[in-house]
């Protein structure tokens, strides 16, 4: 197998087995053998309901998972063996609210600075300029306990951006939050990546901001990639081989490849710890 | 559809400056990795007492009804041979090291906090290799229990406590209080690591705070306790933390190296245990 210089993940038949003993339901396959391709400076969603092992497979690309089976490269380097070096190219926010309410907004980005060494000397410069990049210079001085749910993950951003990233992992960033904080999310998101040419990858339930702000998607399904290309591509295939939907969308193209829908109700999969913590964000941010 | 790649930043009149976010800051390598990572944290964690001091002060209280309720009667009773030292002098020390023990033992609901909210996530997913994310901890964990000893030193000597104030000896006092907190946040971590949920990790705390204060020589001459529980508190690490700081305080008899060489040697295992189990609870 190789890997293009212009590659910036490569998964190749990466597996993941969560070990539990029978009385928790037995084991379970959370991803069952992916391969995926992000091209470095693209965005690129990872599509699926809960349950459907997106998040198993950014745990493994951010380097959280002890070693799975198959194959994951950042940046052309071992996400299982080389963590140090994959770690210094990631920025990464988690799907819950991580950000520290009893720290301003200046305090919990300067705090990244320093675990990720940025000098003394150009801390300060560098904290405002991750700010400004999200809107947050006027508000960065505020306890973050006051921010709401949209000014939060924006302060998240710009806590992943200090570091200067080359891949940015954004585990489902508008979780919960109402359809103008959600613009501002990816009103954000995209003027970083123009700005700074950097690579995103996204998770997200949401069919429409995948279809306006992804360059490519891969929808999945109970721990495999059921289809992968751009938006367009995905929706002509669907076009092509169903001829009653002549203007699918992305909900249409995931219910083709998986044989379900993606909407509410259709869709109950994912453990009690994946709703939990789905149901905890949305309550946080709403 | 977002554009392609841009290799460049776009200039544009109302656009901020970006031009640190595209430069990696430069790496920082070996043994300056752990001292850098431990004053991010302590720094994190006085950042947060500036803007609360809320916790400083309900902390306080236990040791002052220590101090002023069991140690006034205990003084008056005179039950406990102290060699002639007033029985709240004896006890100022032991509630110093308890109190910072309190602190320190509920660290694990922390770590366990930081994981269900992605804090801890998201700090191992930096460049920070556990032992020193473990490390900062344990030291931050050091720096909240300094604090709760200023407040117990100030209370004992409006009480009349017989206190040294000699500089060389509080900064020793200093140094013990920060290696037993780090010990015992270490130990409260490694025991999160193990059992993963809040609710668990209360109930052994509970069940453990008690043994390890009564124990120990906080509140009374280890000389008076049964064979098998003196054999206890000797492999209990806050007796060490208690004859040291009385030693340092007011002057008893202590084993000042017996006592700093323990700490050290109990704070290296735990970080050791602790850090060894912490991806555990990011998984």
């Amino acid at each position: 197998m190789t890997i293009g210089p212009n590659d910036a993940v490569v998964c190749r038949g990466l597996t993941y087995t969560f070990r539990r003993g029978r009385r928790k339901g037995g084991d379970t396959k959370a991803v069952d053998g992916v391969d995926l391709t992000v091209r470095a400076g693209e965005v690129f969603g990872l599509l699926g309901p809960n349950g459907a092992g997106k998040t198993t497979t950014i745990r493994a690309i951010t380097t959280l998972l002890p070693t799975a089976s198959g194959m994951v490269r950042v940046f052309g380097h071992d996400a299982a063996g080389r963590r140090s070096e994959v770690r210094r190219l990631l920025g990464y926010v988690p799907q819950q609210l991580s950000a520290d309410a009893g720290l301003t907004g200046r305090e919990n980005v300067a705090l990244f600075a320093r675990v990720f060494d940025v000098p003394r000397a150009e801390r300060s410069a560098r904290v405002a300029q991750a700010l400004a990049a999200v809107d947050l210079t006027e508000a960065a001085d505020r306890s973050a306990g006051t921010y709401s749910g949209g000014m939060v993950r924006r302060l998240e951003l710009a806590q992943a951006l200090v570091s200067a990233p080359r891949l940015l992992v954004l585990d489902e960033p508008t979780i919960g939050l109402d359809p103008i904080a959600r613009a501002s999310v990816w009103e954000r998101v995209d003027a970083v990546r123009r700005a700074t040419g950097m690579t995103v990858l996204v998770t997200t339930h949401y069919m429409d901001e995948a279809d306006r702000h992804c360059d490519r998607i891969a929808l999945m399904d109970r721990g495999r990639i059921r289809a992968l290309g751009t938006p367009e591509e995905l929706k002509a295939r669907v076009r092509e081989q169903d001829a009653a939907l002549p203007d699918p969308t992305l909900d249409d193209v995931f219910r083709h490849f998986s044989g379900r829908g993606l909407a509410r109700g259709e869709s109950a999969e994912g453990d009690f710890n994946d709703v939990r913590r789905t149901r905890r964000t949305a309550n946080r941010v709403g | 559809m977002s554009a392609g790649p841009v290799a460049q930043p776009t200039a544009s009149a109302d656009a901020p400056d970006l031009g640190l976010l595209l430069v990696p800051p430069p790496l920082r390598t070996g043994w300056r990795q752990v001292p850098a990572r431990v004053a991010a944290m302590c720094v994190v964690e006085l950042q947060k007492l500036r803007h609360d001091r809320t916790e400083v002060y309900t902390r306080a209280i236990q040791p002052a009804l220590w101090l002023l309720i069991f140690g006034e009667t205990f003084t008056r009773l005179k039950a406990i041979p102290t060699d002639g030292i007033p029985y709240l002098d004896y006890l100022a020390p032991g509630i110093i090291a308890q109190s910072a023990m309190f602190v320190a033992i509920f660290y694990g609901i922390m770590i366990i906090w930081e994981r269900d909210s992605g804090v801890l996530t998201k700090l191992l997913v930096t460049p920070t290799p556990r032992a020193a994310l473990v490390t900062g901890k344990a030291f931050a964990a050091g720096v909240k229990a300094v604090i709760q000893a200023v407040v117990v030193v100030l209370l004992a000597a409006v009480l009349g406590v017989a206190m040294t104030w000699n500089p060389l000896r509080l900064l020793g006092v200093v140094a013990v209080v920060v290696l037993g907190s780090a010990f015992f946040s270490c130990l409260s971590m490694t025991i999160a690591g193990i059992v993963l949920t809040r609710d668990r990790l209360m109930g052994i705390g509970q069940a453990i705070t008690m043994p390890l204060f009564f124990g120990s020589n906080a509140l009374y001459p280890v000389d008076l306790m049964p064979g098998w529980l003196q054999a206890i508190s000797l492999a209990n690490p806050l007796s060490y933390q208690v004859d040291a700081l009385r030693g340092l305080l007011i002057g008893t008899p202590s084993h000042l190296l017996l006592d700093f060489g323990v700490l050290t040697l109990a704070t290296a295992l735990g970080i050791t245990s602790a850090s060894a189990l912490l991806g555990r609870l990011a998984r």
